[in-house]
């Protein structure tokens, strides 16, 4: 990144006027030959100068700073890692900090990546979604977390079945779990009465379990009227 | 010098008119017109040589085939043949297995197959992986096992878990009112403790690992055949001990495959000899000398292996224990475990000595089911006193009846015979992990990952039983 602020810094004097430019062109297109337009014209020249580019950046950056400021975790801000890719010393100070809600949506986390969540012995929320390689085996695994586990979330994962879904009962805190949308699970809405009969003080999401239910009355006359199958 | 046209000597041993007379009909049979006799069909044959000949394609044959191919020390370096005499698996061990998994074992050894056998289905699409062919899907439960112990056998569960948890499996040991607690179906009556398996145990299909097997180890190089061992031709060598005493040694150098229905059959000239047969070990082993010699010395010693009839049954109960439920072992030793979503159990029992049926056919013991499996069922879980049986099948344990575990590695006068059978019930569970060992044996000369010399045939000439405790 040192490159394009440094072009800034010697253009400096002709930035001042590629500015008015910009906005004088700006000014000068008609009002409604619109946005799309303007914003075409500094594309272009975006593509063309690498001093726009790096204008365009910094305007970003500016807008992005203002946003930030705003979001508050907690009285605290996001710790985030640096330019450099480093996170800031005073994330050490954190160690003792019980961490309460995990997500690991869209994750690659897998069955030996499970040994960092497990340890977290204070963990109240776990989302899962949508994560490739979380299946039966890592279903399997979650049982430390029963004391203060509350609410997870497995949606979407593709590798997850009934069979996994068996393990969960060891989570008796749990009160919310979410199964929607789970291609491996055989028999949906059978599976949600199971899990619910399982897990009596949760709230199982997620699932219709009248899904798959064949609607009575349409059915009959097609039944009487075919051979029944031996 | 007028030549006879008769020569003897170095030109031939019989005589000159009936060579050329057999030479005459070979070029009449090649020219056209004539049926070709020369090159026959021997495609359904197995190959003449084989550096390694497994007797018995089931899980363990298949295991052993799949490891000695990983661990060769380059690609093609040994052919391995496998001989099946059924290649419907019919009878089978492995396809009529209850297909379990569990760590909870005395002995350290069988504790570390299983947890290699867990982490090797685990990730069984990473070690059985065939290019374009899909990815295999175990139906692997993650129930768990749970073990329960009257009075007497408690103190000996406490231990067990401790060398379990030793060795790093995940087992928690629960009072009886735990136990009502976690399981509300339980009638905790005659259970003074129960351990119960958290991690890495259940079970799954027995068919997609033998078939996975088979289609990974088809494609890594190894041959099949269907055909039956009936022969092994040996070479014997007469040596001194250290103690100078006389000892026959003998080596394998062929054996003798029939073709299924025929007369024909194949010699093959091997190296190794793996003796995979499951429940039929015995008769291998007889075939190739084990056992014939005075009582009570190491030629005399047989191998200890008879095929046990067990009975599986399919119930359906539709109040019966829910979706939680890990595979129960009884006091009585009576077992259960759900099969599927649909309220349906299996199970069985493991009879006792007087009570063992004849392992002649596989036929199903209905009258064993009401008279001595489901009033200790209706007694452990009172929602089975109403059940419907909907299925039975029977399959054979590769019963080892001196101390139910494995023998593994070779025979110590049939030099070139290596054993993988024996498991008694454990067999499918610890398949992984046994051929790898005896793979490493073949290959290497001793056991590097696991060390499975307690269980070498030599323990039953000198008596050195390790009892096994939890059969089920």
């Amino acid at each position: 990144m040192a490159a394009p602020w440094a072009s800034l810094r010697l253009v400096a004097p002709m930035w001042n006027g590629r500015i008015r430019g910009i906005h004088r062109l700006g000014g000068a297109v008609a009002p409604e030959g619109n946005q799309k337009k303007k914003r075409t014209i500094l594309q272009f020249l975006t593509n063309y100068f690498y001093d726009v580019e790096a204008l365009r950046d910094y305007l970003l950056q500016r807008e992005m700073y203002k946003v930030h400021e705003k979001n508050r975790f907690r009285d605290k801000e996001w710790i985030r890692p640096d330019k450099y890719g480093h996170f800031s010393q005073e994330f050490w100070n954190f160690c003792e900090v019980p961490v309460e809600a995990v997500d690991a949506s869209d994750c690659d986390i897998n069955y030996e990546g499970l040994d960092n969540l497990l340890r977290l012995k204070e963990l109240q929320s776990l989302s899962l979604q949508r994560c490739s390689h979380v299946d039966d085996w890592c279903l399997s695994r979650l049982y430390p977390l029963a004391d203060s586990l509350q609410e997870l979330s497995l949606a979407g994962c593709p590798r997850v079945s009934e069979r996994g879904l068996a393990c969960l009962h060891h989570l008796q805190n749990l009160r919310r779990l979410d199964i929607s949308d789970l291609p491996a699970v055989s028999n949906p809405g059978l599976t949600q009465i199971l899990v619910e009969e399982m897990l009596p003080n949760c709230k199982v999401v997620g699932v219709d379990w009248a899904e798959g239910l064949k609607s009575g009355p349409e059915e009959q006359p097609q039944d009487t009227a075919s051979p029944v199958p031996a | 010098m007028a030549h006879t046209g008769r020569t003897v000597g170095r030109l031939g041993e019989g005589d000159w008119d009936g060579k050329v007379s057999e030479i005459k009909k070979k070029i009449k049979s090649i020219l056209p017109g004539r049926s070709c006799d020369l090159l026959q069909d021997t495609s359904h044959l197995p190959p003449e040589h084989s550096d390694v000949v497994i007797v018995g394609g089931g899980v363990l044959g298949l295991s052993v085939a799949y490891w000695l191919k990983k661990l060769e020390s380059r690609r093609g370096a040994i052919r391995v043949l496998v001989v099946e005499r059924d290649h419907t698996y019919s009878q089978a061990s492995t396809g009529l297995s209850v297909g379990g998994i569990c760590q909870q074992f005395s002995l350290p050894e069988n504790i570390q197959l299983s947890l290699f056998s867990a982490s090797f289905l685990r990730n069984i699409n990473e070690y059985l992986a065939v290019v374009d062919a899909p990815p295999l899907d175990l139906q692997f439960n993650p129930s768990g096992y749970l073990l329960l112990a009257s009075e007497k056998d408690a103190a000996a569960m406490e231990s067990n878990v401790k060398v379990q948890r030793q060795e790093g499996a995940k087992v928690s040991l629960m009072s009886p009112d735990q136990l009502r607690n976690k399981f509300p179906w339980i009638n905790t009556e005659g259970v003074a403790l129960a351990s119960y398996g958290m991690e890495d145990e259940g079970w799954f299909d027995p068919w997609c690992l033998l078939q996975g097997l088979r289609r990974k180890v088809q494609s890594l190089g190894v041959l099949f055949c269907q055909g039956e061992v009936t022969r092994f031709l040996s070479s014997s060598q007469r040596m001194l001990t250290t103690d100078d005493k006389a000892v026959v040694l003998k080596r394998i150098h062929e054996v003798h495959v029939k073709m299924d229905r025929s007369l024909e059959y194949q010699p093959v000239e091997c190296a190794i000899v793996i003796n995979a047969a499951g429940a039929w070990s015995s008769q291998i082993a007889a075939l190739a000398g084990i056992g014939e010699g005075p009582p009570g010395t190491l030629q005399g010693t047989k191998l200890p292996v008879e095929p046990r009839k067990r009975d599986v049954y399919v119930w359906h109960c539709p109040q019966g224990p829910g979706l939680e439920t890990p595979l129960v072992a009884d006091t009585s030793g009576a077992y259960f475990r759900r099969e599927g979503l649909g309220s349906n159990y299996l199970g069985g029992r493991s009879p006792t000595e007087q009570e063992e049926p004849d392992p002649a056919n596989l036929e199903v013991d209905h009258d064993f089911f009401q008279d001595k499996v489901w009033p200790h069922l209706a007694l452990r879980v009172p929602a089975f006193e109403t059940l419907k049986v909907q299925s039975a099948w029977a399959g054979y344990y590769d019963y080892n009846t001196f101390d139910q575990n494995g023998v593994v590695g070779p025979h110590p006068l049939v030099v070139n015979m290596y054993f993988a059978t024996g498991f008694s019930g454990h067999g499918l569970q610890q398949a992984p992990g046994v051929g790898r060992a005896v793979a490493e044996m073949v290959l290497k000369g001793r056991f590097q990952t696991i060390n499975l010399s307690p269980f070498l045939f030599t323990r039953f000439y000198l008596g050195e039983k390790i009892q096994e405790n939890n059969i089920i």
